[in-house]
């Protein structure tokens, strides 16, 4: 009886794995970059000096991440999603996988990031001094919980939000923004600030590109079986 | 045993019924009409806690379309129960401008309102979600020591301050969800806490958070076994420890007590933990322009001496801040922009100092009739004592309405002794009972009810000018020296009765032998 039941989960996981690969053979991927074009704003220092344990964890003293302008003339830590488009019978389950966001330094890494909808945030204290983790969604209930050792605290969301703002209280520069999607198709730029949307079924799809400080830009592309565009966004500073 | 099973069972489901009869006996459309005529004042007619009275206020009225609730027996960030929000409605939230509605309403008003103000969220309506209370268990023994390394170990501090006063590191940082400036409770004064300020009630809240505001939930902290419930139980008999056993009660009068000695001028002499301590609450100044509605100093305690040459008064009070202290500069300016006042824009941020002002009328009524509660008329001034933090001193004066203060000569001022620690001013002001300027200065008697009046300001709150925390009138009554008779008196009252009643006695015997 266990024998068969492995089996068929045998089965089903090559299958599974199969239809994986062919649906992101067969379907179309968006790539591009985002572009910064204007003066560079200067970021503010972080006085961690209440904080010895977090300030002991950087050699020059740490700024605010509102924004990340790459050496590349890039902007970092802006989610480009697939906004609307996708057919209405469109299902994927969530991933069983964690993403983790790691409080390290008095931060949080990543500073923008990504989860499916039912899929698991493990957020992780790597500090050991207390930390709040305070999650202010509008469509996802809010939850707020200490973690004043080294811990890992889980919690999941179950309704599509872009974004869930991500806050600690007692450390009140550090904010996180989590994308909350119910499909596949995000992306987080770092530090080339590029990103690449994989395995979209062909269709038109209005993608989206948001920033904490400079909103939200929207582009419409069509994606053909196997094809591959380039969608470029670009932000001005204001 | 089969027929006991089922029992339980047909219990049970009697039990899960009954809410569901009762909240068919609920009717949003008077809900409504309760809500628009008592709650959109404040909460607004749509629910977002944008009434007109709201820019008046912080923290501000609840926004239902979120429905996070502060006040739940729930796990964090899950909706509250129907209890949940039939007790906030009942009793009101302390500490806030929420009053209760239980006397004011009737039962079917306050279900109604209920039921109408859940129909703001849409969180409500998904029925699968219902809301179950959390199993808090039982209180243990008290252990306030444990609660109190407890206190240390997770970092209550931070915010709430070493002695609890909301004077934490973080206290300045702190905003609620809506991103208004928010304050860490005062763990010193239980009876404003805005769930209940007894061990059970502080237990439900470290265990739920309170959502919307900074303030955590510690379940995870159990769940994960770095806690057990019982340690948690001892942390919350440790705050509740930081209070008085009762809340204070208002007396009218403050008896200086005759010293023996000399008076104590420091702020923390022991002479002083002797001395009966009256409390009496301040709030915001809101007659006269520049009104203010969110004063930081929730009240003062004073304690007074004489010996017959001079008096000394000590006023306490809890103030989260220092001031002037540039760490909470940019919350004072937070808070000036978020809350309504007079002016067409808020005043900019500057580093005002700290204020306590003692009023006294410039002699003793022979009647009932007193000067201005609100530092007097030109015709008709009021004498004060003006200590500030910075620079750090009292003057005496004499003011003729809110907005002009003519100092006297050093003469005139009472010496001044302060102490900040942690979260908390203590101030001794000692004066002698008679001054040569007898026209401006009050001159203190015994015997006499001396009318008294208390003034506060939290630079770092914002509070200069006319912002500041006020109280009404009240007593200054400075106890007479007890005279040597009063001890020798009831002696000798002793003495007579005991001997006529042997005399009594003795005849009675004398004729009972007789006879």
């Amino acid at each position: 009886m266990r024998a068969l039941g492995m089996m068929v989960v045998a089965v089903v996981g090559v299958v599974g794995l199969a239809a994986a690969g062919r649906s992101s053979q067969a379907g179309g991927t968006v790539t591009g970059k985002v572009r910064f074009t204007g003066a560079k704003p200067l970021m503010a220092k972080i006085d961690m000096s209440d904080e010895s344990v977090c300030k002991a964890k950087y050699t020059a003293p740490p700024t605010e991440e509102t924004v990340v302008v790459n050496p590349n003339g890039t902007l970092a830590n802006v989610f480009v999603y697939v906004d609307s488009g996708l057919p209405a019978n469109y299902a994927a389950p969530a991933p069983t996988e964690d993403v983790v966001l790691d409080q390290n330094g008095c931060r949080y890494h990543p500073h923008v990031l990504g989860i499916r909808v039912g899929q698991k945030l493990a957020i992780k204290n790597s500090d050991g001094i207390l930390h709040n983790i305070k999650a202010m969604g509008k469509l996802n209930r809010t939850f707020n919980v200490s973690q004043p050792t080294s811990m890992t605290t889980e919690r999941v969301f179950t309704a599509r939000e872009v974004m869930v703002p991500l806050e600690c209280n007692v450390h009140g520069w550090m904010q996180a923004y989590l994308g909350v999607l119910p499909h596949p198709f995000f992306a987080v730029t770092g530090t080339d600030g590029s990103f690449s949307l994989k395995g979209l079924p062909p269709g038109t799809y209005t993608i989206k590109a948001w920033h904490e400080k400079y909103g939200t830009q929207v582009a419409t592309v069509t994606v053909t079986a196997g094809g591959a565009k380039t969608q470029d966004f670009t932000f001005t500073a204001r | 045993m089969k027929s006991v099973g089922r029992l339980i069972a047909v219990c049970i489901a009697l039990l899960s019924v009954s809410p569901t009869v009762r909240l068919s006996g609920q009717d949003t459309t008077a809900g409504k009409k309760v809500y628009v005529k008592w709650c959109a004042g404040c909460h607004g007619e749509d629910g977002k806690g944008d009434g007109p009275a709201a820019a008046y206020m912080l923290p501000r009225p609840r926004d239902f379309t979120g429905a996070v609730y502060q006040v739940r027996t729930t796990a964090n960030g899950q909706l509250p129960t129907d209890g949940d929000l039939m007790r906030s409605i009942d009793d009101g939230l302390f500490g806030t401008a929420m009053p209760g509605w239980k006397t004011r309403l009737s039962d079917a008003e306050r279900r109604d309102v209920l039921a109408y103000l859940k129909t703001f969220s849409s969180f409500f309506a998904d029925t699968t979600q219902r809301p179950v209370a959390l199993d808090f268990g039982r209180e243990p023994g008290t252990d306030a020591r444990s609660g109190r390394q407890f206190y240390d170990s997770i970092g209550c501090r931070k915010c709430h301050g070493d002695q609890g006063r909301g004077d934490g590191p973080s206290a300045p940082t702190l905003k609620d969800d809506a991103g208004f400036p928010i304050f860490a409770a005062d763990l010193a004064q239980n009876w404003r806490f805005n769930g209940g300020g007894d061990v059970a009630a502080i237990y439900r809240r470290l265990r739920t958070g309170l959502d919307g505001t900074p303030m955590p939930s510690f379940s995870d902290l159990i769940d994960q076994k770095f806690l057990t419930a019982d340690e948690l139980w001892h942390l919350a008999q440790y705050v509740r420890s930081l209070s008085p056993p009762r809340p204070p009660e208002l007396h009218d009068v403050i008896h200086a007590a005759a010293a023996r000695g000399t008076l104590p001028a420091a702020p923390d002499d022991s002479a002083w933990n002797r001395v009966e301590r009256s409390w009496f609450p301040l709030v915001g100044q809101v007659i006269h322009k520049s009104r203010w509605f969110t004063p930081a100093i929730a009240g003062v305690w004073v304690q007074a001496l004489h010996d017959g040459r001079a008096l000394a008064l000590r006023i306490t009070w809890d103030d989260r801040s220092q001031s002037p202290d540039s760490a909470w500069r940019p919350f004072t300016q937070r808070l000036l922009a978020s809350v309504a006042g007079d002016d067409s824009t808020p005043p900019a941020a500057a580093l005002w100092p700290d204020q306590l002002i003692v009023q006294f009328p410039t002699k003793i009524p022979e009647g009932m009739e007193r000067p201005y509660f609100l530092m007097g008329a030109a015709t008709q001034p009021v004498y004060q004592w003006r200590w500030t933090s910075a620079p750090r001193r009292a003057i005496a004066g004499l003011a003729r309405g809110i907005e002009r203060f003519d100092s006297l000569p050093a003469g005139s001022a009472p010496a001044a002794q302060a102490v900040y620690d942690h979260g908390q001013w203590r101030l001794v002001l000692t004066r002698a009972l008679a001054t040569p300027d007898t026209a401006d200065d009050l001159q203190f008697r015994t015997g006499r009810a001396i009318p008294v009046a208390f003034f506060g300001q939290d630079g770092s709150n914002g509070e200069f000018g006319t912002r500041m925390a006020v109280s009404t009138w009240y007593f200054l009554a400075l106890d007479q020296p007890t005279p040597p008779r009063v001890f020798v008196t009831p002696v000798v009252a002793i003495a007579v009765t005991l001997g006529l009643g042997l005399v009594l006695v003795r005849r009675a015997q004398q004729r009972g032998t007789r006879a």
